[in-house]
């Protein structure tokens, strides 16, 4: 698990969402970095075996913390900065047509 | 007609950076494109914007990418943020090529008479069992929370591998107040060689010593262990592996941080089409490149890392060189000017490249926790195991390439950028042929995968539609 220093310089905090639930992060957070935070070290099921991933290299290199942000399915969340109202939705297993 | 540049470089770190400054110093029309919100690379990642106030956390080599950003900032080349290069193109007819590009979504074309890939490197694969349980992240991976979001591991972290970032990252998390439950450290014993004579007279010798000096103030690494571990179910809950007396041990954790060293990131260069070679000191493919970072491939140079790894400091130097030989390509400096002004970089090189073969020795990661065996996934993605690889190759899969084909290996979303190491070094052994013999996968664009929609928003001419068109 991941905690935040004290004395962090000051900045805005942002809520979203991941699966409905809101979690806070700080504005200059990448979703992957927010998911951490708030405790998530898992964000998605695999779509070949159903077993569970988390973030890996942070870097975007891995894709290893795809998720799906405002809709649109497998989003690099180490590359994505969180935004105040953003839709975060973990993906399980396989893709399902119109879902 | 999309936007025309004269220079395009791809990836913000030091080499980045520094050509950036060069070019633009120079009067070169540059563009600077970076996947990241803020300049940096890994090795300054959020360098201009880190929430942590703390100075002496990250060290002066780390502030220093300060000095190097702010000069990137005020240089005048254009810098796009945010921006992801997906293609690279073969010239067209004015003599430029075609830098497929998406940023919030959208994707748009630019053209450009030269290229530098400034991509830099990623960490090294560690391909040990339960190595993809979440819970288990890589050493760069926790630099990068610690820099970007002021996060540090809590709870029980265990730091496991080899290399000079493994102690950089272990004084880092020490001095922000964190706490570590081990350092397994998977180096060899280091035997005496000559290379150690020039190793003597490297900046790195002081700079690594204090590093572990420091750690060892907090806690004993464990040293010269074997058969790592990752356990858990739907997380990681510890590690084992055998001491160096041979007996199994088990350590409790909720983080699991591996290192085993950084490796060229060359899936762009390489679908470019720039030549590479296995280098066996540096166990990784590296491009072909001439003395001022140029390919085989006419108007496309490689600086930093993504050339080879030398560290920050070479990096930038690096930066320098190809950015001197592009303007000079350019038209902007004749040869003696470049010749001239590239006498500073090249010192400096020197200076930095001392000692690197021992470095190299020293620290090269060992073969069973480069090569998996059995059900240890080989790539992730996909979830191939090194058993699965071996009986392709049993049946007939000759290299990466056919894998493909059985397996599936290497085709999921990260497109082989974590599993082609391990992949032909599994290959090479199973067929009892070099890595330079067995070769990586073939790459082409686009090298991120970008939506079909952002695919079919892009401008195309009639000869393109009339190529694919039906009648």
């Amino acid at each position: 698990m991941f905690r935040r220093l004290p004395d962090l310089a000051d900045t805005a905090s942002v809520t979203l969402t991941v699966d409905g639930e809101a979690i806070t992060a700080r504005a200059s957070d990448t979703v992957a970095a927010a998911l951490l935070a708030a405790g998530h070290a898992a964000c998605r099921e695999t779509a070949v075996s159903n077993s569970a991933r988390g973030p890996y290299c942070l870097m975007g290199v891995c894709f290893d913390c795809l998720v799906s942000i405002d809709g649109l399915g497998n989003r690099q969340g180490c590359l994505v900065r969180v935004r105040d109202g953003m839709r975060v939705e973990t993906q399980r297993g396989k893709r399902v047509a119109g879902r | 007609m999309s936007e025309a540049r004269d220079l395009a470089i791809i990836g913000a770190g030091p080499a980045g950076m520094a050509a950036a400054i060069t070019a633009a110093t120079l009067g070169v029309d540059t563009v600077v494109l970076d996947e990241q919100a803020s300049p940096g690379g890994q090795i300054y990642r959020a360098i201009t914007e880190t929430p942590v106030r703390h100075g002496t956390v990250f060290g002066d080599d780390y502030w220093r990418g300060l000095d190097l950003a702010r000069a990137f900032i005020g240089s005048g080349a254009t810098y796009l943020p945010g921006t992801t290069v997906f293609s690279v193109a073969p010239r067209v007819e004015d003599d430029r090529r075609e830098i497929g590009i998406s940023s919030g979504g959208q994707a748009r074309l630019l053209r450009a008479r030269h290229v530098i890939v400034a991509t830099g490197a990623q960490e090294r694969p560690m391909p040990v069992p339960g190595w993809t349980l979440p819970g288990v992240l890589t050493a760069g991976a926790a630099q990068i929370l610690l820099k970007s979001a002021g996060l540090a591991p809590s709870g029980r972290t265990v730091l496991a591998g080899s290399g000079p970032l493994l102690w950089l990252l272990a004084a880092q998390l020490l001095r922000a107040g964190g706490t570590l439950s081990a350092i397994l450290d998977t180096t060899p014993r280091i035997r005496p060689g000559l290379d150690m004579l020039a190793f003597a007279t490297s900046p790195y010798l002081s700079k690594g010593l204090a590093l572990m000096r420091e750690t060892r103030r907090h806690l004993a690494p464990i040293s010269g262990l074997t058969g790592l571990r990752a356990e858990g179910d739907d997380r990681l809950r510890g590690v084992s592996f055998f001491d160096r007396a041979g007996t199994t041990r088990r350590i409790d954790c909720d983080t699991l941080l591996l290192h085993q060293g950084v490796v060229p990131n060359v899936n762009l260069a390489m679908s470019i089409g720039c030549a590479h070679r296995w280098d066996d000191s540096q166990l990784c493919f590296v491009p072909t490149l001439d003395a001022w970072g140029h390919s085989g491939t006419d108007g496309v140079s490689i600086a930093g890392d993504g050339a080879g790894i030398a560290g920050a400091e070479s990096a930038a130097e690096r930066g320098r060189l190809a950015a001197l030989d592009a303007a000079c390509r350019l038209g902007r400096i004749d040869a003696a000017r470049r010749d001239r002004e590239a006498e500073a970089p090249r010192r400096v090189l020197a200076t930095y490249g001392r000692g690197r073969a021992f470095l190299e020795r020293a620290f090269r990661p060992i073969e069973a926790h480069r090569i998996p065996s059995g059900d240890t996934i080989a790539c992730r993605c996909e979830e191939v195991s090194a058993a699965q690889i071996e009986d392709a190759v049993r049946i007939g899969a000759t290299g990466p390439n056919q894998l493909k084909a059985y397996l599936r290996c290497g085709m999921g979303p990260c497109q082989g950028r974590l599993c082609g190491l391990t992949v032909t070094e599994l290959i090479a052994r199973a067929r009892g042929k070099t890595p330079d013999e067995i070769g990586h996968y073939r790459l082409r664009p686009p090298v991120k995968p970008i939506t079909v929609a952002e695919l079919a928003s892009l401008p195309r001419s009639e000869a393109e539609t009339n190529a694919v068109a039906r009648q």
